[in-house]
């Protein structure tokens, strides 16, 4: 059973999306659909335009990626010191890594209300519950990695007599790379989805998900479509950016399968 | 050796080394959020912090013993798990499909999987707003919201499953002249299962997720709904009451579904 051709595979993989595209211009061409739930695509063309020229769209888009980036780096940065703790000192991690495994259980989403209030509805608010979402997954991935450091090395470790920033440095962050790739990954792709959700729940200022959620409240369809599709390509082009990411810090390790 | 201390603690004695330990672990592991606690009870009791900021843990036990009197919090609890029931259930079974058609044919995959990852790109709470749009504001738009977190990793965990079936097991179904539903049903479900079942963990997960974020944005009851109306009324013991009652049910359902994990695959481990 040969493998259909890179063509073919092609052609079967646009089929379905040409499919729709055509059913929908005909739908609301012939008016089968109510327009204010399926405008035009020139409609949306159109819309996409003047956001993007009269309306600043790549501004507003840009006040969202800098959120996104500012609470991932303080949550990879933080996740990471913060699991090098637990993993230096049995006693650290003794002491806390039971309180956090239960807080940790509590859905994301569910924290905003509180950081709301704490941290009121400005930027200050937003950054916090991204970095948030970024430290979880960094801080699990990295403390597994750690813990699975060759027994060896820290031997060797001992015998050196490093003290605990040396061994940090020089043998826990390296021995848990690949998986701190993963968790930084992971909390590259939660932090989009809570730059969003702190977009729509905390909806003050610029950004792409205040823009979403002030189109449905004009019931502006073509606005809604514009910024949804917006999220996704910028979603898709982070994840894109972390595979890359994590291919380059790992290009020492020899190619594995897994 | 201890092995033969473990024994003696058993008979009689209760506190062995080993039990000793672990005894102490378990404190250790109390100390910090005693701390937490007894940092939050004396900031609240000399109003470090104004109550509307930080309820003090008496007003918070309080509420939530009266909540849970009343069988508000229930209530809620149940509306939440409701929706997730459901909405899981249709997602769960939508992926199940869809991951063993694409799964079975080559052509199905070639002619799905481009769009599906196109959609999927779109976080679950992108999704909302537009939604809201088309189908309103009812249960609807819930279960929708709900069977997209669980569609995706179910679909993905389902279709991989499948195309990583061992082709010696397939060489012994050919070999045996299986029908194609025989193959599909002693040899690939069966070997697909783990795969299937992390699908299930992820899309549970998403599921619940999912419904804080459609809870939080439109809803009159609900746990999500709880912590909006909290919020609204600065009322930050409904709040906190509320976001434990959700740590709680994520907790529950992941843990049983670890425990059902254990139980279905038991024959793996017999196996080895």
């Amino acid at each position: 059973m040969a493998r259909a051709s890179r063509l073919v595979r092609f052609r079967r993989g646009i089929t379905l999306p040409i499919l729709l595209l055509v059913a929908w211009e005909v739908s609301s061409r012939t008016g089968l659909v109510d327009a204010r739930f399926l405008p035009s695509l020139e409609d949306v063309v159109a819309t996409a335009k003047r956001e993007l020229i009269d309306n600043d769209l790549v501004g507003e888009l840009g006040f969202s990626l800098m959120r996104n980036i500012a609470g991932f780096l303080i949550g990879c940065v933080l996740g990471v010191a913060f699991a090098s703790l637990l993993a230096l000192s049995q006693l650290v991690d003794r002491l806390i890594m039971p309180t956090f495994n239960g807080l940790k259980q509590i859905s994301l989403l569910a924290w905003i209300p509180l950081i709301s209030v704490w941290f009121g509805f400005g930027e200050q608010a937003k950054i916090v519950f991204v970095a948030l979402a970024a430290f979880i997954p960094i801080v699990l991935n990295t403390y597994d990695g750690m813990r699975e450091a060759p027994a060896e090395l820290l031997e060797v470790a001992r015998a050196l007599r490093f003290n605990a920033r040396q061994k940090a440095l020089r043998i826990y962050i390296p021995a848990a790379m690949p998986s701190i790739a993963t968790g930084v990954h992971l909390g590259l792709i939660y932090a989009w989805l809570a730059t969003v959700g702190a977009e729509y729940f905390l909806a003050v200022g610029p950004g792409i998900g205040g823009l979403v959620i002030a189109g449905r409240e004009r019931f502006d369809m073509a606005m809604v479509m514009v910024g949804v599709l917006i999220l996704g390509v910028v979603g898709f082009t982070l994840n894109r950016l972390a595979y890359g990411l994590e291919a380059y810090l790992l290009r020492w390790r020899p190619k594995q399968t897994t | 050796m201890s092995a033969v201390v473990e024994t003696t603690g058993r008979a009689g004695l209760p506190l062995s080394p080993a039990r000793l330990q672990r005894v102490a672990v378990l404190v250790t592991g109390l100390i910090f959020p005693l701390g937490l606690f007894g940092l939050w009870w004396v900031a609240s009791a000399r109003g470090w912090l104004p109550e509307q900021i930080l309820p003090p843990p008496a007003y918070v036990y309080q509420t939530g013993r009266d909540m849970i009197l009343s069988g508000e919090l229930l209530y809620h609890t149940g509306v939440s798990l409701g929706r997730v029931v459901i909405g899981f259930a249709t997602g769960a079974g939508l992926g199940l499909l869809l991951g063993i058609a694409m799964g079975l044919s080559e052509t199905v995959e070639d002619y799905v999987k481009p769009l599906f990852l196109a959609f999927a790109q779109i976080p679950t709470l992108g999704w909302i707003p537009l939604l809201m749009l088309l189908v309103g504001i009812e249960e609807t738009l819930k279960i929708i919201i709900i069977a997209k977190g669980a569609i995706v990793p179910m679909t993905m965990n389902t279709l991989a499953g499948i195309r990583d079936v061992s082709p010696k097991y397939l060489e012994v179904g050919r070999a045996l002249r299986f029908s194609r539903w025989q193959t599909l049903r002693l040899i690939v479900l069966p070997a697909a299962v783990p795969s299937i079942f992390t699908g299930i963990r992820y899309g549970l997960t998403h599921s619940w997720t999912s419904l804080v974020g459609v809870e939080l944005l439109a809803s009159s009851e609900g746990l999500g709904y709880l912590l909006v109306w909290g919020r609204q009324m600065f009322w930050l013991d409904t709040v906190i009451v509320a976001m434990i009652a959700i740590g709680l049910v994520g907790f529950v359902m992941d843990k049983g579904l670890n425990r059902t994990e254990l139980l279905i695959q038991r024959w793996k481990r017999q196996e080895l």
